[in-house]
């Protein structure tokens, strides 16, 4: 029995998403396994962005059920809360596709931003920190010590004063997931997190997630199109293709499974030996 | 009923007017993403120069019909001819410097111009009251109040009709220009992507100009018909006439030209039934506050395209 | 290579000075050749003045002020676009000089009425203390409209409405209850601030330059109804004899009892004005604190991150829309301060002091300031007000190149004159500032 069906950490059921005319998702059922990486992939438009969306409250289901087991036992439906309640308290962080830094604040800063939610607790919803009351004081230093700790682990503590603006697109893409981390998640869910990258930078965000997963026990899912990522790290590999489920399993059985071989080479089912042939695979 | 059918009359000539003046917005809203709020001034600009036209060429009620259509056919053509010039003007020193810059410069130096033109014409042409003698009386009775003289009577002036049909006309011609002329294709091309435009030879600084410049011509042939309608104008008259056509512009749904004359109909018909029938010193305010609960419920106005949120 | 032969620097800037002249003359012509005026006692009848040398001098004004830069300035043959850059001198202010200035504007502040009054005596000294005033409150205002506008990011054009709420909070509850100032003052920023709630609530979800209009909207709708509802605000007609303040229970009066009195001073009517300059000052100081307080702050930061990505602070978990509110409700509330000082100090209000022209010209010392900067709205209320004050002889010109000037300042320099952002936590002692280029604006 698989980590995914046994200890889920999100379950999609029946997930479906329209948008006017088009169904962008239709009847999507997956599992996240608790502490697994989990790659959702597909050719371009099969509707994985989409998916992200509606977990992480950008979007509205048209219809399903996606619910998010905390660790605590707490359980959450994701599709009825509001994107910023749904990191806030159902613990799921995201970044995004086309990165979505603060690019005229710091990087220090940009990790601040991402501990809101507890600093406001800790200044009494500002008025205490206002009047220098309570222990802000000390839950911004431990704030910045969080953020320390995640520099030093992205390696650009020597560059925390800096813009975000600033800085490389590799080094832009572990910023933003560091700042996602930084808000304490379960389950991360990162948009394309290999997409620009080098050889060297890719290798280095292996290292980061497999660091996250283990040091941090947060489940992590994420979109791609870097197969040799994706069967590299990931335990668990869901297939989308026109917003339907075409393939779920662990990256072996994928790999081998003619519906997806059909999928990228855009051929039908039946025709995929003919063309394995062709092609000499 | 009668009473409703003047308010009628009357909001549908006054939403002419808003209208006019709204495309002006729409237009440059829909090209750069910026209020023009000068926009309004130059309408007041222009009802100044079609003003000083007519009292120029001594046109008066007592001028023959026909000469008298024919000298504010001049009148109009001229005065669109130099508000264009003052358009143009005001984009080229207060807007294309900042093109490309950040979004709230342009929006200061547009309030800045804003002033400067009020304050221009308040200087250069004094700030009393400019009341100028009807130039047209008369009309067509619809009603005669009943003949016992209860009802009331209800006028559709010729003033209102020439207001009206004018506006129509330059509309359809201004639709068509935007449809289906070179010029309009290369506005089109740089509401969706000015910079693609560029790469495929548009040349987007005159397009940008010539967007300028036809608003300002319409607002001057508003100004006209203001100035015919209410027979009375001052250096001021932008202002309120500029927030008004901008609540249309954005009914209407802002970028869309037919949206533009709808919100202006509109504006133009809740304002005279909210005066007939509520009050009048309350106008304003309704149609602010309409103005307020389209944007809080329907952000693309009327005929606009929904903005979608792109994550 | 230019397959086209160009023409020669003269021929060239001949042509685009010709142009520039025919522009001109085409401005002129009716707009300041003719004036129309209506003549006096023969009814209502419209005459014409012509100015035809104004109109020739313009044209030929701005035919050789072209021709000259195009020869002995811009050298090029291929005439650049209008624009104000190459006129004035480059460069923003820089950090350590900005400090300076912030440390010698501060003292300066504080001796400000004593040095006037050792050299003015108190009644030459008394106008320029009552411009001080005017420029401190305006400095509040922009201040406050910086945390709206400069940190969250969220276009306000309506602020004056904040402020008129303040100053009519003030003058009904002194007129119908008998408050004194100091229990107003604060009811009128707690009023301001709700009015700000209930007004931000439901248009903060819109974006750009939308909010910027339906807050202009409201503005004027407060205007209206101040201006319309004469049973309770005097309609046009305005509050009038809105008691002064008093120092600590002593008023500024002759007499028994009275401040000098108290002080062991002669009676001068410069001790009030004395005492509204510091208290402005004071009330200023407090709205500068605060904001830079908040800013170091999880709130503050919210606000900046806000305007530069709200997605993104989404998905950080950041509630957009109470973090958007403090803004608009804490910007309100010290608008709603700075008003019922107006009302105390002017004694009579009236919607004519709340009009969107105003908001306008708070929002332009923000932005010309150089948005989010502390600073920088202290100079431009002093360039802006204070300038704008000592030419009160050019009257009727006074608006019409306060316009211009605008409009020049921010050509020269579209991210206003102090443009760095200066990090709100660092973990280095010495931290560079952040290059306006890379900071948002905000969409909302």
């Amino acid at each position: 029995m698989n980590t995914w069906d046994n200890n889920p950490v999100l379950k999609v059921e029946h997930l479906t998403m329209r948008f006017g005319g088009l169904t962008a998702i239709n009847d999507l059922s997956f599992n996240v396994g608790r502490g697994d990486i989990t790659a959702l992939i597909g050719p371009n438009g099969a509707g994985k962005t989409t998916v992200f969306n509606c977990i992480t409250g950008f979007y509205k289901p048209t219809e399903g059920r996606l619910v998010m087991n905390r660790s605590s036992d707490e359980k959450h439906l994701l599709e009825r809360m509001s994107d910023f309640k749904i990191t806030a308290d159902a613990k799921v962080a995201r970044t995004f596709q086309n990165i979505r830094l603060f690019g005229g604040m710091t990087i220090l800063e940009n990790l601040m931003v991402a501990q809101h939610n507890r600093l406001m607790i800790a200044s009494n919803w500002t008025i205490g920190g206002l009047l220098g009351l309570g222990g802000y004081r000390k839950s911004n230093l431990d704030a910045i010590e969080t953020a320390r700790y995640w520099l030093e682990r992205i390696e650009l503590i020597d560059r925390a004063d800096a813009p975000a603006a600033d800085l490389s697109y590799g080094d832009q893409r572990r910023l933003e997931i560091a700042r996602a981390m930084c808000t304490g998640p379960e389950l991360l869910c990162l948009d394309e997190p290999a997409a620009g990258l080098n050889p060297k930078e890719s290798l280095e965000l292996n290292n980061l997630l497999q660091y996250i997963r283990k040091e941090h026990d947060t489940s992590v899912v994420l979109i791609e199109h870097d197969m040799s990522v994706v069967m590299e790290i990931s335990d668990h590999v869901v297939v989308l293709d026109y917003g339907v489920k075409i393939s779920d399993g662990t990256p072996e059985f994928v790999k081998n499974d003619p519906h997806v071989i059909a999928a990228y080479l855009g051929v039908e089912d039946g025709e995929v030996e003919l063309v394995e042939e062709e092609v000499g695979l | 009923m009668d009473y409703f059918l003047q308010q009628l009359i009357n909001g549908v000539t006054l939403g002419s007017i808003y209208g006019l003046i709204a495309i002006g917005y729409t237009m440059v809203y829909g090209i750069i993403g910026m209020i023009n709020f000068a926009h309004g001034d130059i309408f007041m600009v222009g009802s100044f120069i079609a003003l000083i036209l007519i009292v120029a060429l001594g046109i008066t009620a007592a001028t023959p019909v026909l000469l008298l259509i024919l000298a504010l056919a001049l009148v109009l053509v001229v005065a669109m001819a130099l508000t264009a010039v003052w358009g143009w003007t005001v984009e080229r020193i207060a807007y294309r410097p900042l093109r490309g810059s950040f979004r709230l410069a342009p929006l200061i130096t547009a309030i800045g111009a804003s002033i400067a033109l009020q304050n221009f014409v308040q200087v250069s042409q004094g700030a009393k009251n400019k009341p100028l003698q009807p130039l047209f009386s008369g009309g067509f009775q619809l009603t005669d109040g009943g003949a016992d003289g209860s009802g009331i009577v209800v006028n559709l002036s010729y003033i209102q009709i020439l207001i009206v049909v004018t506006t129509v006309i330059l509309m359809g011609s201004f639709t068509y220009l935007i449809n289906n002329t070179n010029l309009g294709r290369s506005q089109r091309a740089c509401e969706q992507d000015r910079k693609m435009a560029s790469l495929l030879g548009v040349n987007v600084d005159r397009t940008i100009s010539l967007t300028f410049v036809m608003g300002a011509s319409l607002a001057s042939v508003a100004g006209l018909m203001f100035l015919l309608y209410y027979g009375v104008i001052d250096f001021y008259i932008g202002f309120l006439a500029g927030v008004k056509a901008f609540t249309a512009a954005v009914l209407g749904g802002i970028g869309s030209l037919p949206g533009a004359m709808l919100g202006g109909l509109l504006i133009g018909l809740i304002e005279t039934f909210w005066s007939g029938y509520f009050s009048v010193e309350y106008k304003d305010v309704a149609a602010f506050s309409i103005l307020a609960i389209v944007l809080i419920f329907m952000p693309e106005g009327l005929l606009g395209q929904p903005e979608v949120e792109k994550v | 290579m230019q397959a086209r032969q160009r023409d020669s620097l003269l021929v060239a800037s001949l042509k685009d000075s010709l142009g520039a002249a025919v522009i001109t003359f085409a401005l002129a012509v009716v707009m300041v050749g003719l004036r129309v005026d209506v003549a006096s006692g023969r009814g209502a009848e419209l005459f014409l003045e012509n100015r035809w040398l104004a109109v020739a001098v313009a044209v030929v004004v701005v035919f050789a002020g072209r021709f000259a830069m195009n020869i002995f300035f811009w050298k090029r043959d291929d005439p650049p676009s209008l624009n104000f850059s190459g006129l004035l001198p480059e460069g923003g202010i820089g950090e350590r000089s900005s400090k300076a200035i912030k440390y010698g504007l501060l003292v300066l502040a504080v001796v400000l009425p004593f040095a006037l009054m050792f050299w003015l005596g108190a009644r030459g000294s008394r106008q320029y203390i009552d411009l001080a005033i005017l420029v401190l409150t305006y400095v509040m205002l922009g201040w406050g409209l910086n945390i709206v506008v400069g940190l969250a990011g969220l276009l306000d054009l309506g602020y004056v409405a904040f402020y008129a709420v303040g100053a009519y909070s003030y003058a009904l509850l002194a007129h119908y209850f008998g408050l004194s100032f100091w229990l107003c003052l604060p009811l009128a920023g707690i009023l301001a601030a709700f009015w700000g709630i209930i007004l931000g609530f439901p248009v903060l979800r819109l974006r750009g330059d939308y909010l910027a209009i339906v807050t202009l909207a409201f503005g004027e709708i407060i205007r209206v109804v101040l201006l319309n509802w004469y049973e309770f605000t005097g309609g046009p007609n305005g509050l009038s004899g809105i008691p002064r303040p008093s120092f600590f229970g002593l008023e500024f009066t002759r007499g028994e009892g009275g401040f000098a009195n108290f002080f062991g001073l002669d009676y001068s009517s410069i001790h009030r004005i004395i005492f509204l300059y510091y208290l402005i000052f004071a009330l200023a100081l407090f709205t500068n604190f605060v904001t830079m307080r908040l800013r170091r702050m999880p709130i503050g930061r919210a606000w900046e991150a806000l305007r530069e990505d709200e997605i993104a602070c989404r998905a950080l978990g950041i509630n957009t829309t109470t973090t958007k509110l403090t803004a608009f409700a804490l910007g309100a509330m010290f608008a709603g301060f700075a008003g019922s000082f107006f009302a105390t100090r002017q004694g009579f209000i009236s919607p004519e002091s709340f009009t969107f022209l105003e908001s306008a010209i708070i929002l332009a010392i923000v932005v010309l300031g150089g948005l989010g900067s502390q600073i920088g709205v202290v100079i431009a209320a002093i360039v802006m007000i204070g300038g704008f004050e000592l030419f009160r002889e050019f009257d009727q010109y006074r608006m019409l190149v306060f316009g211009m000037i605008m409009v020049v300042i921010m050509v020269w320099k579209p991210r206003g004159l102090i443009s760095s952002r200066t990090p709100s936590v660092a973990l280095s002692k010495n931290v560079k500032g952040i290059s306006a280029d890379l900071v948002q604006e905000g969409r909302g």
